[in-house]
Order: structure tokens, then sequence, then C-alpha cells
């Protein structure tokens, strides 16, 4: 996958002319009556048939830079300096009727999110050929005949039927290749793919961008690809553009920027990319860690048997602390008829989570892995099987001891804007637990909430603000704080890091393993990006609807995987392929 | 990959470190104030006109309404019959009813049963009201069915017609009384806003975790949700002000709103009916007094929605 696909290297390499060329761009956002700069002096050029990549975290002006490109800066912004030569042609400035005739004809887009791109209202088919009508490519019939030509090349079997049916019947993937077939409808000479498959799963995502090099190689399309991951952006491209705070801060040949990033940025950007690490956090000290965190832990089981009731066992409580037997869990889902229909979302899941470690859970979208998460945190009742916490049975436990356990399992969520009360300050929302649980008074809650902060490293002065001011990693420290209050023993991390930009999220990682290693945590870890458990990960349990696939260690699930599900979300992660230069 | 496709404009480059200097990743930005979602919502309100301008007149009518001697020492209910229509002149700056009381010293008067009878009501539909709608939303399965059907039932009623028909019943009317049968068809509307904000609120992840921590159901209801779900309900309620204010002046009206021994708008458009062709000014008064009210109480829903409820601001 390192070499950029086998046609493009076979295309003449004297195409002279770039396709497109922006030059010292500048967009400007009224924001509040005040410009906020967005994109700052902007360089790029893509020739026919190439693949560009720009890359770069939440704000850094990528996505901005390709509005600008196809004349579709929101209401608030505008280009204030520098020129985008669209085949030579000076379009930085373009009147709205000349865009409306660049658009589809000779610059296709490619949308991120493919749940809300397509109109609920009409039929696949319908919305493709009021593509080719509107560009008049073809009209009537041989619009219809066209539009199925469409969907086949875009990869969806049995196209004419596929054709009548709407958006809702077509999963994520499916929809995202027929806003595909629409982008490339009209043979356009350049291809605005922004963030195409960022809202898919792995697996899914790699046959999208699989077909869509296959497709613009055949057509000779150039793509300018707008993405947050590195290791995609190196994988599919040729050219990479490094963008940080509205600017350029490094752009060239993608391999020789992987292998010897030069600016401290770009150098960041790469060392954290999850998909090219390839060990775990701090590995050198893992032995240790582990070790210490067995004895803290030992220590804190004995702690707890003494104060809680001695009647809980010894031996497998004190290595694994959670033990998940044969858990289902049905829905039932509101169908056709008075019954129903019944959605088995966990099917006879076995597991355990030792002491001190962390365990990975992995799944696509639909796996089941968080509807596990909710039943072990006992927020959810499960319909059959059990999980056992410290060898005692979850749904054994009366009123008084469910809230004790509380104490001792706590929750990360996903979303780091749902994860906090919008209207309580920072120092209340961590001082919650502690006062909920009768712990200390008003002053030790104080000093107990500012050394929490100061072990997720947030300054004090985080304190008296409130959520809406602190970005999404923040949060998540904030979300940190809350959970470790009350000295859990295990802390269940459902997609923990999946909202944030990649060196944020490392960010997280690194914090979360150091407090492991300081505090003897056990954290159960509930995510679909396979890079991350690389990173986290001690054991791995892998979920597909419902179903547990593979459960190993880390290192045995990466080097030899068993299932051939496990391989292809292996293969899927994005450049994973990819050697470092040493 | 062969090195020698790189083409022109493409050859590896780096920006000087100094045009884009690297901040820390994540760092807090320590140097704004902080400030809460209702402080933001503050500072937003309080540079708009059109929060000002209702606030203050609303002000306005509040002292009235508790001090009306500090704008007049005429007794509103003396009758001068000798004066009867008679214009303006010193001390009495809007001229004299048909049956001879001062225009100036009702209009002041009549400010007290308006705003009592719209804020009595309002209280009582918020707090009716909220507590059924919160429960309703938070709780669900047959709670929410039981009490949203009763909302059902009180919503298919009529405001006005309900009203006319309940207070005809009553004897003895007053102030408490017309507040309370508004209340009674009121009800249902803020019942109706506060289930949804509850149920949008109640999916949040911060109840989840409130949840987790082991806090009661009541207890993470009152902390976390009620106070997220409050904006929607606090827009409604004070434009129901407004509406509850128009409601009682038609009752009046009618004549079986507030009796006639209260001194009041709606009572006072009636009484310059009769004479609305000859002197059109005496009925104008407390019309104009009438509208301004309701209008600054929906100005100010208006604008309390732009700040508490981004999504359905206009702009």
């Amino acid at each position: 996958m390192t070499e950029p696909t086998p046609t493009t290297a076979a295309r003449p390499v004297d195409v002279a002319a770039p396709l497109l060329q922006v030059r010292d761009l500048h967009v400007d956002f009224t924001s509040g009556g005040k410009p906020v700069h967005a994109v700052r002096g902007v360089d790029l050029s893509v020739y026919p048939g190439q693949t560009v990549a720009v890359v770069g975290e939440s704000g850094s002006g990528k996505s901005t830079s390709a509005q600008a490109v196809i004349g579709l800066l929101p209401g608030n912004g505008r280009v204030v300096g520098g020129q985008i030569l669209f085949d030579g042609q000076d379009i930085a400035h373009a009147s709205k009727k000349e865009f409306v005739a660049l658009r589809g004809r000779h610059i296709g887009l490619v949308p991120q999110d493919p749940m809300s791109n397509l109109n609920p209202v009409w039929s696949i088919g319908f919305q493709i050929r009021e593509a080719l009508e509107a560009n008049g490519l073809a009209k009537g019939a041989a619009a219809k005949k066209r539009t199925v030509e469409l969907l086949e090349e875009a990869g969806l079997g049995d196209a004419a039927r596929r054709a009548k049916q709407y958006p809702h019947e077509f999963s994520g993937g499916m929809r995202q290749r027929a806003l595909i077939a629409i982008g490339l409808s009209s043979r356009p000479r350049l291809l605005i793919a922004d963030e195409p498959t960022s809202a898919l799963d792995v697996t899914v995502q790699r046959q999208i961008l699989d077909h869509l090099d296959t497709l613009t190689a055949e057509m000779g399309t150039a793509v300018l690809l707008i993405t947050h991951d590195l290791g995609l952006a190196a994988e599919r491209a040729e050219h990479l553009v490094v963008m940080y705070k509205g600017q350029v801060v490094e752009s060239g040949p993608a391999l020789e920027i992987l292998q010897r990033p030069q600016h401290p940025y770009t150098q960041r950007l790469v060392s954290a990319a999850p998909s090219l690490a390839s060990r775990r956090l701090e590995s050198v000290h893992r032995a240790e860690v582990v070790e210490h965190a067995r004895a803290e832990a030992v220590h804190v089981h004995e702690q707890a048997v003494e104060g809680a009731h001695a009647a809980v066992e010894g031996d497998t409580a004190t290595t694994n602390v959670i033990e998940v037997r044969n858990l289902v869990k049905e829905f039932h889902l509101r169908g056709s008829g008075l019954r129903g229909e019944t959605l088995r979302a966990v099917d006879d899941v076995s597991f355990s989570v030792r002491r001190g470690t962390t365990t990975a859970v992995v799944g696509e979208s639909g796996s089941g892995k968080s509807t596990v998460a909710q039943m072990v945190l006992s927020l959810l009742p499960a319909t059959s099987g059990s999980v056992l916490f410290d060898g005692v049975d979850l749904t054994e436990l009366d009123r008084r001891e469910l809230f004790r356990f509380r104490r001792r399992v706590q929750p990360i969520f996903q979303n780091p804007y749902g994860s906090l009360d919008p209207s309580w300050s920072i120092f209340r929302t961590v001082e919650e637990p502690l006062r909920v649980h009768g712990v200390g008074d008003a002053k030790s809650r104080e000093a107990r909430v500012r050394d929490l902060l100061e072990k997720v490293s947030l300054p004090a002065s985080a304190l008296r603000r409130f959520p809406n001011e602190l970005s999404g990693g923040q949060r998540q420290r904030v979300a940190i704080a809350r959970a470790l209050a009350l000295n859990p023993e295990v802390v269940v991390c459902d997609e923990a890091v999946s909202a944030l930009d990649v060196l944020v999220q490392g960010q997280i990682l690194t914090l979360l393993n150091d407090l492991q290693a300081e505090l003897g945590l056990t954290y159960l870890f509930i995510t679909h990006d396979l890079a991350v458990v690389r990173q986290i990960a001690d054991d791995v349990v892998v979920m597909e609807k419902g179903k547990l696939v593979e459960s190993a260690t880390t290192d045995e699930v990466f080097e030899s995987p068993k299932q051939a599900y496990t391989k292809a979300l292996l293969e899927a992660i994005p450049g994973g392929s990819i050697r470092l230069g040493a | 990959m062969s090195e020698t496709t790189v083409r022109p404009g493409q050859e590896h480059y780096v920006a000087p470190l100094d045009t884009t200097p690297l901040a820390a990743v994540d760092a807090v930005d320590e140097s704004t104030p902080s400030a809460s979602l209702w402080g933001d919502a503050w500072k937003q309100l309080r540079r708009r006109p059109l929060f000002i301008v209702p606030s203050l007149i609303i002000v306005l009518l509040v002292v009235v309404a508790l001090f009306p001697s500090l704008f007049t020492s005429v007794n509103p209910r003396y009758q001068e019959l000798a004066r009867a229509l008679e214009g303006g002149s010193q001390g009495h700056p809007l001229g004299f009813t048909r049956l001879g009381t001062d225009v100036y010293a009702r209009l002041v008067h009549g400010a007290r049963a308006s705003i009592s009878v719209g804020l009595l009501t309002t209280a009582i539909v918020v707090v009716v009201g909220g507590v059924v709608g919160a429960l309703a939303g938070f709780f669900g399965g047959w709670i929410d069915a039981l009490l949203s059907r009763l909302v059902d039932m009180f919503f298919a009623l009529p405001l006005i017609l309900g009203a006319i028909v309940m207070l005809q019943a009553l004897q003895g009317r007053n102030v408490w009384t017309v507040a309370l049968t508004l209340s009674l068809f009121g009800w249902p509307q803020v019942a109706r806003i506060m289930r949804s904000s509850v149920l949008q609120v109640r999916g949040n992840e911060y109840v989840t975790a409130a949840k987790s921590l082991g806090l009661g159901r009541f207890s993470t209801l009152a902390r976390h949700v009620l106070p997220n779900a409050l904006g929607p309900v606090i827009v409604i309620a004070t434009i129901s002000l407004g509406t509850f204010i128009a409601a009682e002046a038609t009752l009046s009206f009618l004549g079986i709103g507030l009796p006639s021994s209260v001194v009041s708008w709606g009572g006072d458009i009636s009484n310059a009916v009769p004479s609305v062709r000859t002197d059109p000014w005496i009925l104008l008064w407390p019309s104009i007094a009438l509208s301004v009210t309701v209008l600054s109480f929906l100005m100010l829903g208006d604008a309390l929605r732009d700040a508490l409820d981004p999504k359905g601001r206009t702009r």
C-alpha cells in the first residue's frame, strides 16, 4: 500500500501544469463582529490524476480551504486574499453562477457525513439522476440507465433495485458509495473528499477507500483528500500537506514526511498517530507497573474485604476483578405486529478482567460492546448470565451494596460535550461524587478536588470554570477526575478517546496509563479503534454482532490473530502497513 | 515510491518555526474570565434592545402595581358625574370617564389587577405543569402514559371558553378565582414543554454518570435534569404571562372576570364601549396600556428564547 497505485506511476509525468493551484490563500470568518483568520497563506497544488491529502486536527483550517476551492464557504466566511487557480483560471472570487457551472462538472465533492447528506424523501436513483440532469449530462431514460451504471460502478450489487430504494434502506457504507457515485457522476477532473470515511467502521472505510482509489485511477480524476488521520493520508496520497492553526507547516512527498518529519508539529503528529504506533505505551516499565498494581490491588482488596463483608472468597477474586459469564442482553424492538422483534445485542459473552490491567473490548458499531459496558456498570439489567465483581454477582446486590459497588467502579464516557453537566462548575462536578458518598467535610473535599485536578494536569484556575469554556480534551480530563474522585478500583472507559484529535487522544491515553500505574487501576476499555488498543490494552476481547469472536492478550491478537474477522479488523487500520524510518 | 516524480510546487517544504509557533497540546486558556451558561446568556441579553426595552417597561409596571399612590393621589373610584366625559385638565391629565372617574387614576390602579393575575397564574402554571411534565418525561413508562393523557385531556379545552364556563359557575369572583381558573386551562402547555425538554436532557451522558455515582433518581432529576431543562420553560412562561393578562382583560371585558369593584383595564375597556363613537380616547388609554403590557412580555419571551435556546434563533 506504500506504492501510489500502479496506474499513477504509469501516467505520463510530464503533465506540466497543475490542475489546482492554491496560492497564499487567506480566509476569514466573522464571528460576533470580529474577524477570525481561519486560513492564513495556504499554498498547495494538485496535478491531474494525483491524490493530495490535507492533514490536520479540528480547527486547523483544512476543511475551510477545501470549501473555498469549491465555493461552499459558510455564510460568514470569505476569501480575503490569494488565488485559487483551477486549470489556470482564478476562481477565488468567482461568482455564484461560475461556481454552479464548475461544481459537479469539473469539481466533484464527497461529503463527510453519509447520514445527513442524502435527502431522506427521495430515492437514491432520483438523487443521482438529479445530479446528471443538473449538469446536463443525460435526460429521461438515458439518465435512468446511466444511474444504474454509476451505482454498479460505485460497487453496489443489484443496482437497478438499489436505485429505487431510499436512504434509510442503505447502511452507512452503502450511502457513502451512493455519494461517491453522485460525486463522480459527471466525471469531474478534481474530486474533493472531505473526511469521506470518518463516520464509518474501519473495515467499511477500507473497502470504500480502495474502491475510490480504483475509480479515480481509472478515470484519471485528481483527488483532494481532507483527513485528520495521518496514517490514512500517507497510505492513500502521494503528496501530503500538513496544516496547523490555519497555516501549512509542512508539505511534500507522503513517505518522506512520514519518515523524516521536519517541523516539530509534524513530528508530534507522526509520533502520536495511533495507527502508526506499534507498542503499548511505556512498554519498558510495564512489568513494574503491573507488578506494582497487583500488589496495590491485593492490598485494596484486603481492605475492601475487611471493610465490607468477609463473605467474599479470596483467590480468583484477587486476580480477576471482573468476570463476565454467559452474558446475554435482548432488546425488544417495536416492529410490525403486536409482538415486535427481539434483538440479541449481546449473545453469550464470557471474559474476565485481571486486576491492575487493561482489557479492551473491540468491535464495530452494533457489536454490542457498549451494552456489555452498561451491564458491567450495572446500569442495565442482563437478560441472562451474570457479571461478577470481586467474586460477587451484581444481580444479587441490594441497594446498599449497589451503592458501595458504585464507589468502586466508575465510568468515563465518549462524548466530551455530553458527559459534564453544562450548568455545573468544574469544582462542583468533581466534588459531586464525594458529596454523594459523604466523604469528608467541605474543606477536605476542596483539597481533594484540587489534588484530582492536578493529577489530570488541569490548572487550579479551571475550578471555577464551566464545561462550555473547555476543549474536548480538557472536558475528558475533568470526566477522568470525577471518575477517580472516589478512588475506584475499576474504570470503564466507553470510547473515552474516540471523539478527540490525535494529539489530544495520545495525551489522554498517556494520562490514563500513568494513572493506572500510580493508582493500580483496572480499566475496561470499550473501543472501535484497534490502534488505540495497541497503545493501552493488555488483553483484548473482539466482538462481532453481539458474539465474542476472539479473546487473547494484545500481543497475541496483533501478532497472530486466530479469527478471520480479527484479521480483517487489523488489516483495516489505516497506515498499518507503512514502515516508519529508523 | 520513486522520488523522481516530485513535481514543481510539491517539493518538501517546512514552514519556519516562528510563523506558526507550537502551542502546548490542549492548554487551558486562562486569560478569559469564567462564565456559566446563565452568565453567558445574561451577557448576551444585556446588550439587546429586544431585552432592555420590555424589561424596563415591565419593571415600571410592577412598581406602578405595587405603589400606585406614587403616581396618582386621585381615588380611581370617586365619581364626579358632573365632569363625565370631560377632557384633560389640571390634576386630571387624561380626563374623565362616562361615569365621572379619573381616567389616569384608573389606568394606574388597573395595573395591579393585570399584573397580579398574570404573575399568579404563571406561578401556578409553572409549578403544576412543571412538576407533571418533569415526572412524565423523567420516569417515562406508565407514569408518562398516564400523565400525558391527563395533559391531553386538559389541552383539548380552550382557555377562554373553559374560563367563561368555570367563572360563571363560581360565586365571589376575585383575583384568586380568576388566576386559578386560568391556571386550570393553562398548565398543560407548560407540562408539554417541560416533558420534551426533560426527555432531551435525560439522554445526556452526565445523567448516566450521576446514576453510576449512586445518586438517587429524585436527586438526579432535581440537581442535573431540571436546571438544564428549565430554559424553554422560562421562555414559555414569560410569553404565557402576556397571554394570561390578555385573557384576564377579555374575561373582565365580558363581565365575568374581575367584578366591577376591582379596577381593571378589561373592565374599563368594557365601560368605555358605549361612548366609543363620541369619546374614543377613553377606550384608547386602557387599550394601549394592555397592549404595551402584553407586548412587553411577548418580546421579553422572544429575547429569552434567543439567549437560552440558541436553536430557535431567528437570525
